[in-house]
C-alpha cells in the first residue's frame, strides 16, 4: 500500500491552493522580460540585463506618474519555455508589455500569446524578417539581417572579391543573411561557390571549414548567433584559412564586441557590417559604453546590450505618450518613436514595425586610443536602411 | 477459486483512494482555475509517465528515449493541425495512432540484448528522430520550431470551447484523456495480459520456459505505451499550438524517469503521483533559473539512489535497522 | 579526402581516450556510468584554469590534469560509486545521470556558459600542407599521443600481473576473489586510472572538440556507442570503434552534412541489433 505516496500527493495538490495568486500593486507598470540567461545564449542574456539595468539606472523608472518594474526571467533558450514563461507573466503578473528574445525561435514562440492577449511584444534581440509578421503587436528593437547584410555583399563587389562561400547557422537569421548576400552578390557580377549551412546547437565548424577551403574562394561570408564567433574564430585560423589568402567578411555577428578582444590577432581586418559597434565615434556612445564597462567589470557592450538598452527607451517613450495605458494605444504609440541611440539614428517604421537605422561597414583593427584592444572601426556608414524584404 | 486466482481477482477492485483521486482530479479543474497552466503541464507529464510506468515498470525495460514518442506525437498533432484539418480530437487520435505504429516498429529493437544495449537503443532512436525533426525542416522548421499551427475549437456535449489563453480549455481537455487512459490502462494490468507481463519483469527466463510468448507482450506493451505517450505529446503540441526540438530532448525522457521513481513504479498512480511532486517542485526552485533546478534536481537524484527507492517510499523502513 | 581521414582518425583516437575507461569499467562492474563524461569536462576545465590562472605550459598541464581526475575518481568510487554496485541497473544509471546534472550546473555557475578557450603552444599550431594531405600539427600531436597510450595499456592489460587480475576480474569477479585476487582494490585503481585518462582526453579535446558545461551531456552519446560497439572485454575493441566512429563522423559531415549526425546513430542501432554484444567483443561469461 503506498499510502505514503498518496498522502504526498494530496498534500503537494494542496500546497497548490495556497499557492495561488499573490496580492498585486496597482499602479506599478510590468515589463517581463524573457532572455537566455543559462545555456549556450547565455551570453545574449548577461549583455540584456546589464544593458536594461544601466538604462533604469540612468534614467529613473516612473513615468506618467506610475512606477515601471521589470521581471526578468530565464528561458535557457528553449522555445517551449519562453512561451510558457510568456504566457504566465500575461495571465499571472499582468505584464504591459514583453520585451527581450534572445533567438528568432523564441520570438516565434511567443508571438501567438501577444496576439492573443493584446499585449505589445519588443523584440530586442532576434533577427529574422518574418518576425514582425508572426504578430501586429510585436515591434523590434534590434535589426534584420536583411538589413545589415546588404552593406557587406555591396563592399564585397566593390572590392574585387569575385567568389565566395557563404557559411550560416541553418536557422531564420542564418537563412535570411544567406539568402539577401547571395542576391545583392550575384547582381553585383559575384558568383557564390557554395553555400554551406551549420547546425545552430553544438556546431562542429571544422568538416565545413574544410569544404570552403577546398571551393579556394576570394572571401567566406559568415553568419553565427552571437556567442558562437568565438570558436569559429578559432577553428578558421586552425584550418589555415587565413594564410590560404580567403578573406573573413560576414555580418557584424561573427564579430562580436562582447568576445572581439579574447578572438586575437586573428580577427584583424575582418571586414563586416552592422548597425552598431561599441567604438562608433558618437558622444552619446562613448558615455554609454564607459558607464556600461563601469558597471559590469570592464564587459563591453554588443549590439545585444544597445538592442535592450534602446527596447527600454522605445517602451518608456511609448509609456510616456499613452500616459500609461497599454494594448493597442501603447503599440501605437511605439509605432512613431524615433530618438537618438548610442547606435546612431534610431526610428521605428510605423508600417513594418522594424528599426530605421543606419548601417556601418567596419574592420577589426587595433586602437592605441581605446587601451590597444580590438574593435571594430567604422569606415563606411549607410544611412537609414529599412528591412528590404518588406514592402516599401 | 482457487487462493491466487482470488488473490488476483481482489487486486482489481477499485480501492477507495482510487476514487479520491479521481474526484480530486475532476475537482481540481473546478477549484483552481488561476492555476490550470500549471496543472496542465502536471497532467501531461502525469500521462507520459504512466506510458513509461507501463514500460518500465510492469515490463522491465530500461528506455532512455521514451521521449522519442512525446516528440513524435507533438509533431504528429501539431502537423496535422496546420496541414490537414485543426480539429483536435481528429489531431489527437492521428497522433495516437502513428506514435503506436512507431512503438511496434521500435519495438523490434529492444527484444535482444542487455539493458546497456536497450538503453543505447532506445537513446539511439530518440536522437535519430531528433536529428531527422532538425534536418526537414522544410517539414518541421528546424531548428526554428513548428509554428503556424492554429487549433480549432474543442467539440465536447458541453458545447464548443475555444482554446484560452488561462489554459483551462487546454486542462479540462487534458484531465479527459489521463482519466480515459489510466482507466484503459487499468484494465490492462489487471488482465491476464497485465500480470503475465509482471511474470516476464521478475524473471525472462522463467516466463518463457512456462510458454509466455515474451517478445509478443513486449512488442505489444511497448506498442501500448508508445500511444499513450503520443496522446501526451499531442496535447502539449495542441495546448501550445507549437511542436519545437526540445521535445526530443534527453532531459524529457530523464525528467519523466525521475518522477516514476519519485511516485514509484509498477502500480500505475506513481506517475501521477510523482508528475504533481516533481512540477511543483520544479516551480519553485526554477524561479530563480532553470540551472539551479537541475542542481538540486541531480542532488535529489543522487541521495534517492544511493538511499534507495524503496526506502524512501515506506518511511516505516526509516525506522526499522537496515539489513533486518 | 586524405585531410579528412586524417581528421577523422585523430577525432577517433581522442574519443578513445575518452571512452576507453568507460570500456573497461563498464565490463569490470557492470556499472552504466553516463557521468563518464563529466571527469572529461573536469580535466579540460583545470588545463584552462591552470593556463590562464597559474600560467602554467600548456603540456605540464596534461599530466596535472590526468593525476587531478584520477584522484577525484578513486574517491567518487571508494565513497559514492561502490555501494551502487549491487543495485539493479536502473538505478544506476539514475545515479549517474544525476551527477551529471549536478557536473553541468555547478560548472556553469562556476565558469559561466561559454565556450572555454584552449590556448594551445605556439609550436602546436598550424599544419604541413603536403602535396595531397593537410595535417594539423595539433592533431598529429594527438594521434601520437594517444596511439603511445593505446600501446601503453595493452601492454599493462597483457603483460603485467595487475592487468591478468584486471581481465580475470573482468571475466569473473566472484571467482578472481576466491583465487586471492583483491577485487575492490582493482576496481578502484582501474576507475581512477579510467577516469583520469577521460580527464587527459578533456584537456586534450578542449582545442578539438570545444569545451563548455554541456560537454558530458553532449558526448555521452558518443562514448557510449564507442564502448557498445567496441565491447568491454578488450582495449582494442573501443580502439577500432572509436576509429570507426571518428572517422564516420568526420566524413558524413563533410559529404552529406544534410544527414550528419542521423548516419552514426542509425548505424549504431544496426549494430546492435545484429550483434547485441558488441562488434569486438569475445564471447565471456554472459554479463
Amino acid at each position: 500500500m503506498r499510502y505514503a505516496s498518496i498522502l504526498r500527493g494530496a498534500a503537494a495538490l494542496l500546497a497548490s491552493t495556497l499557492l495561488c495568486g499573490a496580492a498585486q500593486a496597482q499602479d506599478t507598470i510590468k515589463i517581463g522580460v524573457v532572455i537566455p540567461m543559462t545555456g549556450p545564449f547565455a551570453s545574449t542574456g548577461r549583455q540584456v540585463d546589464a544593458a536594461i539595468k544601466l538604462y533604469f539606472a540612468q534614467n529613473g523608472n516612473t513615468v506618467a506618474g506610475k512606477k515601471v518594474e521589470v521581471i526578468l526571467k530565464d528561458d535557457a533558450g528553449v522555445a517551449d519555455t519562453t512561451r510558457r514563461l510568456a504566457q504566465e507573466m500575461v495571465v499571472n503578473d499582468k505584464v504591459t508589455v514583453l520585451a527581450g528574445f534572445g533567438l528568432t525561435p523564441l520570438a516565434f514562440a511567443t508571438a501567438p500569446i501577444a496576439t492573443q492577449s493584446k499585449t505589445p511584444m519588443v523584440v530586442s534581440e532576434a533577427a529574422t524578417s518574418a518576425i514582425t509578421d508572426k504578430s501586429p503587436y510585436i515591434v523590434r528593437s534590434s535589426f534584420t539581417l536583411p538589413q545589415v547584410t546588404m552593406g557587406i555583399a555591396d563592399w564585397a563587389a566593390k572590392n574585387k572579391i569575385k567568389k565566395v562561400v557563404t557559411l550560416v547557422s541553418d536557422y531564420g537569421p542564418g537563412i535570411d543573411a544567406e539568402k539577401t548576400f547571395k542576391e545583392r552578390f550575384t547582381a553585383a557580377g559575384g558568383t557564390i561557390a557554395a553555400e554551406l549551412r551549420v547546425p545552430v546547437a553544438n556546431p562542429d565548424f571544422a568538416p565545413f571549414l574544410q569544404r570552403v577551403r577546398d571551393a579556394q574562394p576570394d572571401a567566406v561570408f559568415v553568419f553565427v548567433p552571437s556567442g558562437i564567433g568565438g570558436s569559429f574564430m578559432k577553428q578558421f585560423a586552425e584550418r589555415g584559412l587565413d594564410k590560404a589568402g580567403i578573406k573573413l567578411i560576414g555580418t557584424g555577428d561573427v564579430v562580436d564586441d562582447d568576445l572581439l578582444n579574447d578572438m586575437g590577432d586573428v580577427a584583424l581586418g575582418v571586414v563586416s557590417s552592422h548597425h552598431y559597434s561599441a567604438a562608433h565615434p558618437s558622444a552619446m556612445n562613448k558615455k554609454f559604453v564607459a558607464e556600461f564597462e563601469k558597471a559590469n567589470k570592464g564587459m563591453r557592450p554588443n549590439f545585444h546590450g544597445v538592442g535592450a538598452y534602446d527596447g527600454m527607451h522605445l517602451i518608456m517613450e511609448g509609456l510616456k505618450a499613452t500616459k500609461g495605458e497599454g494594448g493597442d494605444a501603447l503599440l501605437a504609440a511605439m509605432k512613431n518613436v524615433s530618438f537618438e541611440s548610442p547606435r546612431g539614428p534610431f526610428q521605428i517604421d510605423p508600417a513594418t514595425r522594424e528599426v530605421i537605422q543606419d548601417v556601418y561597414i567596419r574592420k577589426v583593427e587595433r586602437v592605441p586610443a581605446m587601451g590597444n584592444k580590438l574593435y571594430n572601426v567604422e569606415f563606411e556608414t549607410i544611412k537609414a536602411v529599412k528591412d528590404p524584404t518588406k514592402g516599401q | 477459486m482457487s487462493a491466487a486466482l482470488a488473490g488476483l481477482k481482489r487486486d482489481t477492485r477499485w480501492r477507495w483512494w482510487e476514487f479520491a483521486l479521481f474526484a480530486a482530479l475532476l475537482l481540481s479543474w473546478v477549484v483552481l482555475p488561476g492555476r490550470a497552466l500549471l496543472l496542465n503541464e502536471i497532467a501531461i507529464l502525469a500521462l507520459f509517465a504512466i506510458s513509461l510506468d507501463l514500460v518500465l515498470g510492469y515490463a522491465g525495460i530500461v528506455s532512455l528515449g521514451h521521449a522519442a514518442f512525446l516528440g513524435f506525437g507533438g509533431y504528429a498533432a501539431a502537423l496535422f493541425a496546420k496541414l490537414v484539418m485543426p480539429d483536435p480530437w481528429v489531431g489527437l487520435g492521428f497522433a495516437v495512432a502513428v506514435t503506436a505504429l512507431l512503438g511496434l516498429l521500435t519495438s523490434v529493437l529492444i527484444l535482444r540484448g542487455s539493458d546497456l544495449t536497450r538503453l543505447m537503443v532506445t537513446l539511439g532512436v530518440a536522437s535519430i528522430l531528433h536529428e531527422l525533426a532538425n534536418k526537414m525542416d522544410w517539414l518541421t522548421g528546424g531548428a526554428d520550431g513548428l509554428q503556424g499551427v492554429a487549433m480549432g475549437p474543442l467539440i465536447t456535449p458541453f458545447g464548443r470551447f475555444d482554446f484560452d489563453l488561462g489554459g483551462r480549455v487546454a486542462y479540462g481537455y487534458t484531465l479527459f484523456v489521463l482519466i480515459v487512459c489510466l482507466l484503459l490502462a487499468r484494465k490492462v494490468v489487471h488482465s491476464p495480459f497485465g500480470i503475465s507481463l509482471q511474470a516476464l519483469r521478475d524473471n525472462r527466463l522463467r516466463a518463457s520456459s512456462i510458454g509466455l510468448s515474451v517478445n509478443l507482450r513486449l512488442v505489444a506493451v511497448y506498442t501500448l505505451a508508445a500511444g499513450i505517450a503520443g496522446a501526451a505529446g499531442a496535447l502539449l503540441a495542441q495546448g501550445s499550438g507549437f511542436a519545437s526540438l526540445d521535445l526530443f530532448d534527453f532531459h524529457r525522457s530523464a525528467d519523466v524517469m525521475l518522477v516514476l521513481v519519485i511516485g514509484g513504479t509498477g502500480y500505475l498512480y506513481g506517475g501521477i503521483f510523482g508528475a504533481i511532486v516533481f512540477k511543483m517542485l520544479e516551480d519553485l526552485i526554477s524561479a530563480w533559473t532553470p540551472q539551479y533546478w537541475n542542481f538540486w534536481l541531480g542532488l535529489f537524484l543522487v541521495l534517492l539512489m544511493l538511499i534507495g527507492r524503496e526506502r524512501l517510499l515506506s518511511p516505516r523502513s526509516w525506522l526499522r535497522r537496515r539489513g533486518a | 579526402m586524405l585531410t579528412l581521414l586524417f581528421d577523422g582518425i585523430a577525432y577517433g583516437m581522442l574519443l578513445f581516450l575518452l571512452a576507453v575507461g568507460l570500456a573497461v569499467t563498464m565490463g569490470l562492474m557492470n556499472f552504466i556510468n553516463l557521468a563518464h563524461g563529466a571527469f572529461a569536462m573536469a580535466g579540460g576545465y583545470i588545463t584552462v584554469l591552470l593556463m590562464s590562472r597559474a600560467g602554467v605550459p600548456f603540456l605540464a598541464t596534461l599530466p596535472i590534469a590526468f593525476a587531478i581526475t584520477a584522484l577525484a575518481g578513486a574517491l567518487f568510487e571508494r565513497t559514492l560509486y561502490r555501494p551502487m554496485y549491487a543495485k539493479p541497473h536502473l538505478d544506476q544509471v539514475l545515479f549517474s545521470i544525476g551527477l551529471v546534472f549536478m557536473a553541468v550546473t555547478a560548472v556553469d555557475y562556476l565558469a559561466g556558459s561559454q565556450q572555454q578557450n584552449v590556448q594551445i603552444p605556439a609550436w602546436l599550431q598550424g599544419r604541413f600542407d603536403l602535396q595531397w594531405i593537410g595535417i594539423g600539427k595539433y592533431r598529429l600531436f594527438i594521434i601520437v599521443l594517444c596511439g603511445a597510450l593505446a600501446l601503453t595499456l595493452q601492454a599493462l592489460l597483457t603483460h603485467t600481473r595487475f592487468g591478468s587480475q584486471l581481465r580475470a576480474a573482468v571475466d569473473d569477479s566472484r571467482v578472481a576473489n576466491g583465487l586471492g585476487i583483491n577485487v575492490n582494490r582493482v576496481f578502484m585503481l582501474t576507475f581512477a586510472v579510467g577516469s583520469g585518462l577521460a580527464g587527459l582526453g578533456g584537456a586534450l579535446g578542449g582545442e578539438v572538440l570545444g569545451l563548455d558545461p554541456t560537454f558530458p551531456l553532449k558526448f555521452m552519446i558518443y562514448f557510449l556507442i564507442v564502448v557498445s560497439v567496441g565491447g568491454t572485454t578488450t582495449i582494442t575493441g573501443p580502439l577500432l570503434a572509436a576509429l570507426l566512429l571518428g572517422i564516420a563522423d568526420v566524413m558524413g559531415k563533410y559529404y552529406v552534412p544534410k544527414l550528419g549526425a542521423f548516419i552514426v546513430y542509425t548505424v549504431m542501432i544496426i549494430i546492435l541489433v545484429i550483434r547485441p554484444q558488441g562488434l569486438f567483443a569475445r564471447t565471456g561469461s554472459g554479463k
